[in-house]
């Protein structure tokens, strides 16, 4: 046995593959995403068929500035990433933060659109076709916001406990990758939700 | 074995056994996380076994009454969901755990504690299903077992039609198996892209990893949408939506579509990797090298391809539009023609060769002769015309299953008694193997090739009895007693599995003679697998080492 | 020979099914004994015959030719099934319906099947009676599948392919069968705990035989008479009429099958049991013995009223 891997060895080869890390999150993206587009079609297949009950137009507010809060918040997370790659802890810190920030606010505007839609119009899961597909959607697409933001919480306490390094810059740069994911599905929700199927 | 290299069981031998199985509990090892597999999909093979032999000996005659039509019904969708996720599903993911590091070149797999993780979800999920089977009517009365069918059609699945908790089991212990599955994928395909050694570009890598590397991307994709429709089931069971409220404006057929979505591209996920096996062993059984391995890649890549686009050939009864229709036959019949390529050469492999007739061989070659009647018989199925009588009777019971046992089980027994010596060390017992072999070929024959025929004289599928006088009865007979030809030939090989693990003969590294890197290892491969990770230049680089006069690198 | 057999067609729909089936049947049969003959020629020319002989045969990599042969073939072969398929896909399922056909609403229930003529006023169960037709001036029957709750499929063998009965999802078949009898067949979608006994039998009559039992269908039952009377009076005053249907009666339930003329069918219990006294009655008194599961409940009726029950249903002929 020895002989053959003696044999087989030749260390002059130069070899490079892609990173583990970058590979298994596309990984998780592309199944995240297959899980995505059948609620996507289901949202779709269904407008429109309502029995009963609000119709999207009319109870309907399009989240522009949570939107843009959302959307901003992929340009902060990759700026830090840029920032820790150049060695640049605290700015890193404070754009990881702004980041955070901008993911609660629009955690914050999900549940207000909430409260007014089941306590205001009363819509909820129950009510008809387009509650069951628009809170299980929505609710899906925030349900992976908070995982996000359970994650860059996670590294900020690492910052906080003077853990983070510049070397982890390749791990953030993987994780910021499924932020950019999460923002989006949330283009294409919004636009299936409140442009197409309103 | 050289001094240098002692295996982790050399070592383990010695502990005691508490602290033996917390080695194995806790372990990352691809090559244990892969045994736990194959052991896992074993006892379940077992199970659905059992499942399969009830309802069986229940058909064998009209109006019989050996079970109740609730414990029935349980039995086949206990069954099939049984062999589909917490059988075949682990088997294959424990085979390509255990070889595609050692295949190519790497010492674990790219992220060993999700590999433990994804492989304990799976084990959950089993017994969160089989934990069904307590409550509900009571052990005798088949509990609260799911009877649902395995593919749980809506709206049966609703809590108007499914009252209690028997359709939760069987969602919840498949979304939990779902995360286990997705997780592996993610890990094959991080290994087979990011951890090949030194010189094994793509394009020189197994084929066993290339189909592997397939497997694991329609995993991703087809699973998933498994996962969205029991997530959208458990919000109409649970929070009172309507995704398949047939009374509030939703749609049966959406879940059909859904579930077909994942249920087509799941059956492929299951024979991908059995093509991977014969790939590996019918070349090594007639000492040539794998015929046309370009195409192979490229047929295997189309597969994966084609079948995201077949789904409903399952509902060409459920009035789909004539053209809707008609579309469904071109694609299920376009995935014949690369699907018939593979099968050409595999047989163009064997010609010119020195074939020799050992018990994995004896396998391969049962999956070829099966893979194509079952693959014949999948075209008269995709002729929707003819689906329209064949589909949900026993033809097409008898269809899938040549599929499933002819082909895809038939492969793993091969790969089981080929990568054995490996694995264990130690040779398994030649003449046994070929009984168990015939006994199951009887048995599987008896069995499958008969139950064509009530199919075709009327017989639909799901039912706990049947009317006599329709021409039904003799063929029931037949296609039971195949059962326990095949019955005996498990406990054949279940013996020589247990003996051989204990009293067979030194295997040593490579006793095929074979060309791939596993087989430049010891037998049972070290922890690390590779003292020292190794360079290659060709498909088969023991093949180079064996031939230096005349290496594949030369001709590739 | 079997009822049931899918290679004995007597309708259109069957008829066209069998032709497309032999010629597929017949091109998969000669492409596995051509591909068989290969395994077995390559097992038997090839075999390793001396178990000394170490030497390894020729490598032999490849060849595009040969890819390019077993590829193109393969490919028209399934064009021309294809072509095949999509015909017979199109002259069955977009067949119009002629002015003059007869039409049938079929709702598919667990465990029964509901009859419905609308242009003949008619409701019935479990049994469908149909007229025959003539090749030549057809008089084809349109049948329009639905369903009260879980998926069911409609399969008569003999007269044509299974469609499915789906609820929110009306499917539509033809049939035109070219020879009387009885035509058996059963349900093909598992539909709950007695899917098995959701049995068909479908009565293709000569149209005189056929304009018969439609007048028989439509009469109102006669007026009842003499013990019978006690029977309807438990029949209208216990549940019996939350699930059934007597025209004329105050008895208007949709539940269970209409029982206007229950004793014009063969059988009941959609085929699970002949329609004799003893399976009338045991049927009444326990449906659990006869079929497990079903919908109906055991009534829990003293033997006088269930007497006197079975007695006034069989004075609906």
């Amino acid at each position: 046995m020895s002989t053959f891997s003696a044999s087989l060895s030749n260390g002059n080869l130069e070899w490079r593959l892609p990173s583990r890390g970058r590979v298994g999150m596309y990984g998780l993206i592309a199944a995240e995403a297959a899980i995505f587009t059948i609620f996507v079609v289901a949202y779709l297949f269904y407008t429109g068929k309502s029995v009963t009950g609000p119709q999207p137009k009319d109870v309907l507010h399009a989240p522009i500035f949570y939107t843009v809060c959302l959307l901003v918040s992929s340009l902060t997370v990759h700026a830090a990433v840029r920032k820790l790659v150049a060695g640049d802890i605290a700015a890193f810190a404070r754009l990881w933060l702004l980041t955070i920030a901008l993911g609660g606010t629009f955690l914050y505007g999900t549940a207000r659109e909430w409260a007014h839609l089941i306590f205001d119009e009363g819509l909820t899961v129950s009510t008809n076709l387009f509650g069951t597909t628009y809170y299980s959607l929505v609710g899906l697409h925030t349900f992976h916001v908070m995982m996000g933001l359970l994650a860059l919480i996670v590294v900020a306490l690492f910052y906080f406990t003077a853990r983070l390094q510049r070397e982890h810059a390749e791990r953030l740069e993987v994780l910021s990758m499924y932020w950019h994911f999460v923002d989006v599905v949330w283009v294409v929700v919004f636009t299936v939700v409140y442009v197409v199927g309103v | 074995m050289s001094t240098n290299t002692i295996a982790l069981s050399e070592l383990s031998v010695s502990l005691p056994l508490p602290l033996r199985l917390h080695e194995w509990v806790t372990t990352v090892d691809h090559k244990r996380l892969g045994i736990l597999y194959i052991l896992y999909a074993l006892t379940f093979l077992v199970a659905g076994g059992i499942e399969a032999i009830i309802m069986r000996l229940q058909l064998i005659r009209p109006h019989n009454d050996l079970v109740s039509p609730e414990v029935f019904n349980r039995m086949f969708t206990m069954h099939g969901t049984t062999m589909i996720f917490f059988a075949a599903m682990p088997l294959v993911f424990g085979f390509a755990n255990y070889l595609v590091p050692l295949m190519i070149g790497a010492r674990d797999m790219a992220f060993p504690r999700l590999n433990a993780f994804s492989f304990w979800m799976t084990a959950l999920g089993g017994l969160l299903l089989y934990f069904s089977f307590l409550g509900g009517d009571g052990l005798y009365g088949g509990g609260g077992a799911p009877d649902v069918g395995w593919f749980a059609y809506a709206p049966l699945t609703a809590k108007t039609f499914s009252v209690g908790h028997s359709t939760d089991f069987w969602t919840l212990s498949l979304l939990v198996s779902g995360i286990g599955s997705v997780g592996t994928a993610i890990n094959i395909i991080a290994t087979i892209l990011c951890m090949r050694c030194p010189g094994m570009a793509l394009g020189k890598m197994p084929l066993l990893a290339w189909l592997n590397l397939t497997m694991a991307g329609l995993v991703i994709l087809a699973v998933s949408p498994l996962t969205a429709a029991q997530l959208m089931l458990l919000v109409d069971r649970y929070l009172g939506g309507h995704f398949f409220d047939t009374q509030a404006g939703g749609s049966a057929v959406i879940w059909m579509h859904f579930f077909w979505i994942f249920g087509h591209p799941e059956v492929y996920v299951l024979v991908i990797p059995a093509f991977a096996f014969t790939s590996e062993i019918i070349p090594v059984f007639s000492r040539k090298a794998i015929f046309g391995y370009p195409v192979m890649v490229l047929a295997t890549v189309a597969i994966g391809f084609i079948s995201m686009s077949v789904w409903a050939h399952h509902m060409f009864t459920v009035g789909m539009s004539s053209g809707a229709n008609t579309f469904f036959v071109l694609s299920t019949m376009a995935i014949s023609v690369p699907t018939g390529i593979k099968i050409f050469n595999w047989l163009a492999t064997m010609w010119g060769g020195k074939i020799r007739f050992t018990t994995p061989m004896l396998f391969c070659i049962g999956f070829l002769f099966q893979f194509l009647i079952g693959g014949l018989t999948g075209i008269t199925l995709a002729v929707a015309p003819f689906d329209w009588h064949l589909g949900n009777s026993y033809y097409l019971v008898a269809h899938f299953h040549y599929v499933i046992v002819g082909a895809i089980l038939f492969a793993a027994f091969g790969a089981f008694f080929y990568w054995f010596p490996k694995v264990s060390g130690k040779m398994y017992n030649e003449p046994l193997g070929k009984l168990f072999f015939w006994l199951f070929l009887s048995g599987f024959h008896l069995t499958f090739d008969f139950m064509h025929i009530p199919g075709l004289l009327g017989m639909p599928r799901r039912i706990y009895t049947y009317e006599p006088g329709r021409g039904w009865d003799i063929w029931n007979v037949i296609v039971t007693i195949g059962v326990f030809f095949q019955v005996v030939g498990i406990l054949v090989f279940a013996v020589n599995l247990v003996w051989s693990y204990y009293r067979g003969n030194a295997a040593g590294n490579d006793p095929w003679d074979a060309w791939t890197l596993e087989w430049s290892t010891s037998s049972p491969p070290p922890g690390y697998n590779y003292a020292v990770i190794p360079t290659v230049r060709s498909r088969r680089p023991l093949w180079d080492l064996k031939h230096p006069e005349d290496p594949d690198w030369r001709y590739e | 020979m079997s009822p049931t057999n899918i290679f004995a067609p007597a309708s259109t729909p069957a008829d066209s099914i069998f032709g497309l089936s032999m010629f597929v049947l017949l091109t998969v049969a000669a492409i596995f004994i051509v591909v068989f003959s290969l395994l077995a020629y390559v097992l038997v020319r090839f075999r390793n015959k001396r178990s000394d002989d170490r030497s390894e045969p020729a490598q032999v990599y490849g060849s595009t030719q040969v890819e390019l042969a077993w590829t193109i073939i393969p490919g028209l072969i399934v064009v021309a099934l294809f072509l095949a398929a999509a015909h017979v896909i199109a002259s069955v399922q977009d067949a119009p319906r002629p002015p003059g056909a007869l039409q049938v609403i079929v709702t598919g229930h667990q465990y029964w099947w509901e009859y419905r003529y609308p242009g003949l006023n008619i409701v019935t169960a479990n049994e469908l009676h149909v007229p025959l037709s003539n090749p030549a001036h057809p008089t084809p029957t349109f049948l329009t599948l639905l369903s009260a709750d879980t998926d069911h499929s409609f399969w008569v063998p003999r007269l044509a392919g299974k469609t499915d009965l789906i609820p929110n999802h009306p499917n539509s078949m033809w049939i035109d069968p070219h020879e009387p009898g009885i035509f058996l067949g059963q349900c093909a979608q598992y539909c709950g705990v007695q899917h098995a006994k959701m049995l068909l039998r479908v009565y293709v009559q000569p149209r005189a035989e056929f304009d018969r039992w439609v007048r028989e269908q439509q009469q109102l039952p006669h007026s009842v008479e003499g013990a019978a009377l006690t029977g309807q009076r438990v029949f209208e005053s216990t549940a019996c009429v939350s699930c059934h249907a007597v025209s004329g009666t105050p008895a208007k339930g949709r539940f269970g099958p209409d029982l206007t003329h229950l004793m014009s069918r063969d059988t009941i219990a959609s085929g699970a049991a002949a329609n004799t006294h003893e399976m009338l009655r045991l049927w009444i008194k326990n449906p659990d013995v006869i079929k497990p599961g079903s919908r109906m409940p055991a009534m829990g009726l003293s033997d006088p009223d269930l007497d006197a029950v079975t007695g006034y249903l069989e004075t609906l002929r």
